[in-house]
């Protein structure tokens, strides 16, 4: 038995075939002449400026490849020039949907170096504006799912429900997209008053949000009729790319790493729930965003009835040196793993910064997925695939 | 109509009237859609107000919107075929005008009166394929070239499910005017009770169904607007166009809604006409001249009806694939038409 | 709630002085050390955090397939390369009207040693165990040359092409090196460390800043950088 089919559940194993018959599928029997379509960079599909250059046959993707690069900004390279404090500000501009998820690894693994840990009350504060940014982050996916199949509605919802979180973390850190508002050691500012109770309310709209999309989207036979069975990734094939987040879960690879590591955050604090999905298709990925999101206005409700009192700063020296050494710290953001390597050497800023994001390792299974799809599932199963590109870019 | 104004037409006045008529009965529903469905449905469905700046309740979007159309440069692509490119909306609205020329608002207002009016107004109106196939090819444009193949794929699929609907009509109604199948409708009972007439509604109601689905793809929307696509091909056949020539094709997509609502109603919502029962009227000669005015009020309401129904779709539905929308009209559609059609005839043979 | 491994405690770093002992990577580091045998050049391990490994050139891609066969590692987690020559140009900071300081630029490695400038590195994780390792590998710095791991993992495809042009690293049989980001024409390898940052070099640097003593401001109060 080989390793694939020891690895994919018969869903799975089905829908794969069914892929790889795609292939043979593609037109043999017609001399036709083949069409390059160049789709992007300016193109209302690819939220930024990426490219996919298909090759069709008629309707049908022979291959097709996406070409990113037109967002580089070269973070690895300007890290390296800059404090670590500084270094925050960069990283902010990676997911820019979810900039304060972006923040949090960066700053664990400078601490991680330093031996420092933040205090109690800021690895709480920290994990509930995680979430916070998962939820603006994802919402704001779960919107713009309808809009790549011409249904514009939800994303008006989304936009709507997505201020609110928003203003959350717009109240909490002074900014509303790139908050900056992580420091080693712990926390710029404590939370301002009344906003707990605010959260709250507002994490009641998000679940509305959630049920009114799961009505309208999910339950929508059309919208399951474009997303079942479409751009299947088997587990392996998750695997081998290293697919992560909701798409590797999707898979049905049961993998959280809030849950399956151990780092000084508040996830082990709260009851929640990883959820996964056998069937690895497009719908797959998309339904299990959407029980993500339920889960963290979840987490978030439970942290807020939890925070500990005590300091939100712990005792770093003002001008930070990191002591020398190398550290891999990563966490499950909105978008899927995002991880830094840290190399330092003891000096005010890193050595050398590797940016390990989520969404270049999701687009880089795209010309797998891509191969004898039609030019419509071109859209959607990106979509679901969900990327941003300053994340592939960086 | 103009035995109701007393007045002796020359010929050439009546039709410079008609031309005038048809304009009008063809430019208010398309402006008056815009603005109720378009701009203010639509928003209040996805909370949010709609234009508000330009006139009161912001009603006066549309003439702001049209200036601006106006004004903006008109641009034919280097490589198009600049003719082609050019003639291309006006085929599309030319169809409109066509289509509009059959249909009956009252007794006498009517633009022409065909005997053989469905057959008519069903061929006029794949007249649109031609002009959106002429616009994706002449644009030299990859993205139109893909839409105004779908467009013209999908357009024919759903012609004939479209006309198959329209037989059971015509069986019932043993007629091919439109104007009496509205007196069929209008004069007819149901089970000897004639207080409602017989609109074809409740004996079609399957019909009624599939021409509801095909006339909302052979205007290209949602769930049927593959051929716009605006998520992957950016804009379909209509990418290219900018100005007057976009303007075209706008004013062709609403005013098409309005006209095949207004052939709908006249097919299966008794068109113009009460129940002639309730005047104690027996055929369209024995109809008050007053319906003249009636008349087009009451098939005004019943096409901004079934365009609600349209628009109400077209907002709240995802798109299909292309070859989902043809296996459902080939699988689906046309075997339901057809044994509609069949059900239709063993009953008329029967009763 | 999370399932902790049975030898990490809630928070490794708060218990940072006691001696951490880290039963699951010592025996996966012993198993390790079984299945590569001498391709296995160096190891660290950091209880409580990460393993680290060093293969030798030559076996590259044997001892990374060997790690995902027998022993599991059937998650690609990423691959880059690291420069380990301190930058001739430091932090970009001079005075462009002074002469350039000298600079210390020796070579060194870091955890899991190493020979070369250049190294290449690679996180593979076993998605059962949750475990993961980073392996490091030197690169000749005469001939900067791997193998490729693209049938290996499907997924280094793309990090290998970013590596490529970051680092002038090649990858032997990897189907199609293109440039990822840069144009086609471009000179240099923007990663490595002799390639100056030149938004630094146009424009001077204004200083920095945020370093600058506060009046009054000691250094044990709690940090505030901005």
């Amino acid at each position: 038995m080989s390793l694939t089919d020891r690895l994919l559940g018969d869903r799975q194993r089905l829908a794969y075939i069914a892929s790889q018959a795609a292939d043979s599928r593609l037109n043999v029997e017609l001399e036709t002449e083949g069409m390059t379509l160049n789709i992007g960079p300016q193109h209302p599909a690819t939220h930024g400026t990426l490219r996919i250059i298909a090759r069709l046959d008629g309707e049908q993707v022979v291959w097709a490849e996406p070409s990113c690069g037109y967002m580089h900004r070269g973070y690895e390279k300007l890290a390296e020039v800059r404090t670590y404090p500084q270094v925050t500000s960069l990283v902010n501009r990676i997911d820019w949907l979810g900039s304060f998820a972006n923040e949090v690894p960066f700053i664990l693994a400078a601490e991680k170096l330093m031996g420092v840990e933040a205090p109690a009350r800021s690895q709480h504060i920290r994990t509930i504006l995680f979430e916070l940014s998962r939820i603006a982050n994802v919402s704001l996916f779960l919107g713009d799912l309808g809009v790549q199949m011409g249904a514009i509605t939800p994303v008006f919802f989304a936009f709507r429900d997505r201020e609110y979180v928003l203003n959350l973390i717009e109240g909490a850190t002074g900014g509303r997209f790139h908050p900056n508002f992580d420091r080693i050691g712990g926390l710029k500012d404590d939370l301002p008053k009344g906003w707990i109770a605010e959260t709250k309310a507002v994490m009641k709209k998000l679940r509305k949000f959630c049920d009114q999309i799961d009505d309208l989207l999910f339950g929508n036979e059309i919208f399951q009729a474009r997303m079942r069975g479409i751009g299947v990734i088997p587990r392996d094939v998750a695997l081998q790319y290293g697919l992560s987040g909701a798409n590797l879960r999707a898979s049905g690879v049961d993998w959280d790493l809030r849950r399956d590591q151990s780092l000084p955050m508040a996830w082990n604090k709260a009851d929640w729930k990883v959820w996964t999905h056998p069937d690895g298709d497009s719908y797959a990925r998309c339904w299990v965003r959407l029980q993500e999101t339920r889960e963290s206005t979840k987490i978030v409700d439970q942290l807020l009835d939890t925070i500990p009192s005590g300091p939100i700063m712990a005792k770093v020296p003002k001008i930070i040196k990191v002591p020398e050494g190398e550290a891999w710290v990563s966490t499950e953001n909105p978008l899927g793993e995002m991880g830094y390597y840290v190399v330092s050497r003891g000096e005010l800023g890193p050595f050398r910064v590797k940016i390990r994001s989520a969404s270049f390792n999701n687009m880089s299974v795209a010309p797998w997925a891509l191969r004898g799809v039609y030019v419509p599932d071109i859209v959607t199963i990106l979509a679901s695939l969900y990327f941003i590109l300053g994340d592939i870019d960086r | 109509m103009m035995q109701v104004l007393a007045l002796e037409v020359p010929y050439w006045g009546q039709s410079l009237l008609r031309v005038l008529g048809g304009i009008v009965a063809v430019l208010l529903p398309a402006g008056t859609i815009v603005y109720v469905f378009l701009f203010k449905m639509m928003s209040f469905m996805q909370s949010r107000l709609g234009p508000m700046e330009a006139g009161p309740y912001g009603s006066l979007q549309l003439v702001a919107e049209v200036g601006k159309w106006l004004q903006k440069e008109d641009i034919v692509p280097e490589r198009a075929d600049p003719r082609i490119f050019k003639m291309a909306p006006i085929v599309v609205l030319a169809s409109t005008f066509l289509l509009v020329a059959v249909v009956p608002f009252g007794p006498d207002a009517w633009f022409t009166n065909f005997e053989a009016g469905v057959f008519y107004a069903l061929a006029v109106s794949s007249l649109s394929v031609l002009g959106i196939l002429m616009a994706g090819w002449a644009s030299a444009n990859k993205y139109s070239l893909l839409g105004g193949l779908r467009a013209a794929g999908q357009l024919i699929a759903y012609e004939l499910p479209m006309v198959l609907a329209v037989i059971g009509v015509i069986i019932q109604a043993e007629t091919m005017n439109l104007q009496q199948i509205v007196v069929a409708q209008n004069a007819g009972e149901i089970f000897g009770f004639s207080g409602l007439g017989n609109p074809y509604l409740i004996t079609q109601l399957v019909g009624f169904v599939i021409f509801m689905i095909a006339v909302q793809a052979e205007l290209t929307q949602a769930p049927f607007d593959m051929p716009i696509a605006e998520s992957e091909l950016v804009s379909g056949y209509m990418t290219e166009y900018s100005g007057f020539r976009f303007l075209m094709f706008f004013i062709g997509e609403f005013a098409t809604a309005g006209v095949f609502a207004l052939i709908t109603s006249v097919l299966f919502l008794g068109g113009w006409g009460v129940p002639f029962a309730w005047f104690g009227w027996t055929d369209v000669d024995s109809v008050s001249n007053w319906m003249n005015i009636v008349g087009p009020i009451i098939m005004f309401t019943k096409m901004m009806l079934i365009v609600f129904i349209i628009m109400w779709v077209r907002f709240s539905s995802p798109r299909f694939r292309e070859d989902q929308l043809q296996r459902f009209a080939w699988k689906v559609l046309i075997p339901v038409s057809l044994g509609n059609i069949a059900i239709t005839s063993i009953f008329k043979v029967v009763m | 709630m999370p399932a902790l491994l049975p030898n990490e405690k809630e928070n490794p770093l708060s218990s940072a002085p006691e001696v951490i002992t880290d039963v699951a990577r010592e025996s996966l580091l012993a198993e390790i050390t079984a299945a590569l045998g001498d391709r296995l050049a160096a190891s660290h391990l950091r209880p409580a955090d990460d393993l680290w490994l060093r293969v030798h050139t030559d076996a590259w891609k044997s001892s990374i397939r060997t790690l995902r066969d027998t022993l599991g590692f059937h998650y690609f987690c990423f691959l880059s390369a690291i420069d380990w020559m301190p930058s001739p140009f430091g932090r970009g900071e001079d005075d462009p009207t002074e002469p350039t300081p000298v600079r210390d630029t020796t070579i060194r490695s870091g955890y899991a040693g190493g020979a070369t400038r250049m190294q290449v590195f690679v996180r593979i994780v076993n998605p059962v165990t949750h475990i993961g390792v980073t392996i490091k590998v030197d690169v000749d710095d005469a001939k900067p040359v791997l193998e490729s791991l693209h049938d290996v993992y499907a997924g280094a495809n793309w990090h290998e092409r970013e590596t490529h042009e970051m680092f002038g690293i090649n990858f032997d049989g990897h189907p199609d090196l293109r440039n990822m980001y840069l144009p086609m024409d471009f000179e240099g390898h923007p990663l490595r460390k002799d390639f100056p940052l030149l938004a630094r070099m146009i424009k001077p640097w204004p200083g920095i800043v945020d370093v600058e003593p506060l009046p009054g401001g000691g250094v044990d109060e709690s940090a505030d950088e901005a």
